[in-house]
């Protein structure tokens, strides 16, 4: 996934711009949204942080931006922008079923997708049940899909901090699923 | 929790991702100034094709095709444009405010394509009240190029944000209304009676070769566009010719509209 995009970069950064953003927008909306939980904050966060982003590599030199690990990278950015946002208001928690309503092209049944968004819902308040710390961790390397080297980065963590921190927060959430079936 | 529900785990957590909204990735290249927006807006006398990037106004001119508008524009500015629905609301609000008259300081217009000395004559030209007109010549010396009226002429001709930047407010000294890129003469006559200017009454003073109009009351003489000038009543109303036949009799120029001192107009 976009391997030559620090290249590429560091040659021509308005020219490969935009096929940065096509390459990590998900993720870092992903992260935003799962920080604010309102769709419309989560785009406010994502843009500021891909605006961050452009500034930042229009003043780097070509070498720094090649030794750059985009994910990792655009995570701390927007982890942090995700932070003081959340210092500034309380989250919303009612929003989220807005968050399921993507047209699927595969497209179900009315029932099967119904059913989708419920274990959906279910995954999202699990995760939102645990501490910070873990849900965070949990949230870039599981849902995000981050490596732990760039969970490190993300979190500007040592990598066993990072590693021990998403093994417990698994092992939270596997006692939540527990403590349901009980 | 078997190696099973494990996997089960991790893949309903990968599931709960959620993809971008359609619209994030052009919101971030039209916010870090990869790419520019336009749309169309209601202008005074007809309506506009309007183009704004981070910095502000790019272009305005009356609608036409848009595929060649967009195709233009490419080509002069170097950067991809795309049409959206409507105006940031701020924008709009001063666009309008503009063309209603009403004081505002904005819009921010970005001339970054055009030289410094067309520049210079663009955002003078801004500073032109509403409803008021001045010479070519009024520009040139308010820019510090007195001699420059041919070439003030030029840049106001290729003004990219017409209306937005009232080149129509700018007229030749003897009284030809003078040309106007965004629809001829005839666009020109009709966007400054809009503004409440009797273009047949200033076209008849100029035929008469009267360029300046004072008041015996104050001992001061104006452009007769200006709005000190149109509260002058006739009783005390005093036309000239030139600048140096006012100030011989006594006058001094308008803090307002700044009238050429004593240098012959030219057209």
């Amino acid at each position: 996934m976009c391997t030559d995009c620090p290249a590429q970069l560091a040659g021509d950064l308005d020219g490969t711009f935009p096929l940065f953003l096509a390459h990590h927008q998900d993720l870092v909306y992903g992260i935003a949204l799962r920080s604010t939980k309102r769709p419309s904050d989560a785009e406010d966060l994502a843009q500021e942080a891909f605006m961050r982003a452009y500034r930042a590599l229009a003043g780097y030199d070509p070498a720094r931006i090649r030794e750059l690990h985009p994910r990792g990278w655009l995570a701390a950015i927007v982890g942090n922008l995700s932070r003081d946002h959340a210092k500034r208001r309380a989250p919303a928690t009612t929003e989220l079923d807005m968050v399921a309503d993507r047209p699927d092209t595969s497209s179900p049944g009315p029932e099967r997708v119904a059913e989708q968004r419920e274990t959906a819902r279910l995954w999202r308040e699990r995760l939102d049940a645990l501490p910070l710390r873990y849900r965070r961790a949990v949230g870039l390397r599981h849902v995000s899909g981050l490596s732990y080297p760039e969970l490190a980065e993300a979190l500007e963590r040592p990598l066993g901090t990072v590693k021990s921190d998403v093994h417990r927060g698994v092992r939270l959430l596997r006692e939540s699923i527990d403590e349901e079936a009980r | 929790m078997n190696m099973q529900e494990a996997r089960d785990m991790v893949k309903a957590l990968r599931s709960i991702d959620t993809p971008a909204p359609d619209g994030l990735a052009d919101s971030v290249m039209a916010a870090v100034g990869l790419v520019d927006s336009w749309t169309r807006i209601d202008g005074p006398i007809g309506p506009l094709y309007v183009a704004w990037g981070s910095s502000g106004i790019t272009a305005a001119e009356p609608a036409r095709d848009a595929a060649g508008f967009e195709t233009e524009y490419e080509l002069r500015h170097g950067r991809s444009l795309r049409r959206v629905a409507e105006m940031p609301e701020q924008l709009l609000r001063q666009v309008r405010k503009r063309f209603e008259g009403r004081h505002t300081d904005g819009p921010a217009v970005d001339l970054a394509v055009l030289t410094d000395f067309e520049q210079a004559v663009l955002r003078k030209t801004m500073e032109i009240p509403f409803g008021e007109v001045r010479p070519y010549s009024w520009v040139a010396r308010e820019i510090g190029r007195p001699r420059a009226v041919r070439a003030v002429g030029s840049a106001l001709a290729g003004n990219p944000i017409t209306f937005i930047i009232p080149c129509h407010r700018v007229v030749r000294a003897d009284g030809h209304i003078g040309n106007y890129g965004a629809g001829g003469p005839e666009a020109k006559r009709k966007v400054l009676t809009l503004e409440g200017i009797d273009t047949s009454a200033l076209e008849r003073l100029a035929a008469g070769r009267v360029r300046y109009a004072g008041s015996d009351s104050t001992m001061i003489y104006c452009y007769p566009s200006c709005r000190h000038a149109r509260r002058i009543t006739a009783n005390h109303e005093v036309r000239f010719h030139t600048a140096l036949e006012a100030q011989t009799a006594g006058y001094r120029p308008c803090k307002s509209c700044r009238p050429l001192e004593s240098t012959p107009d030219a057209a």
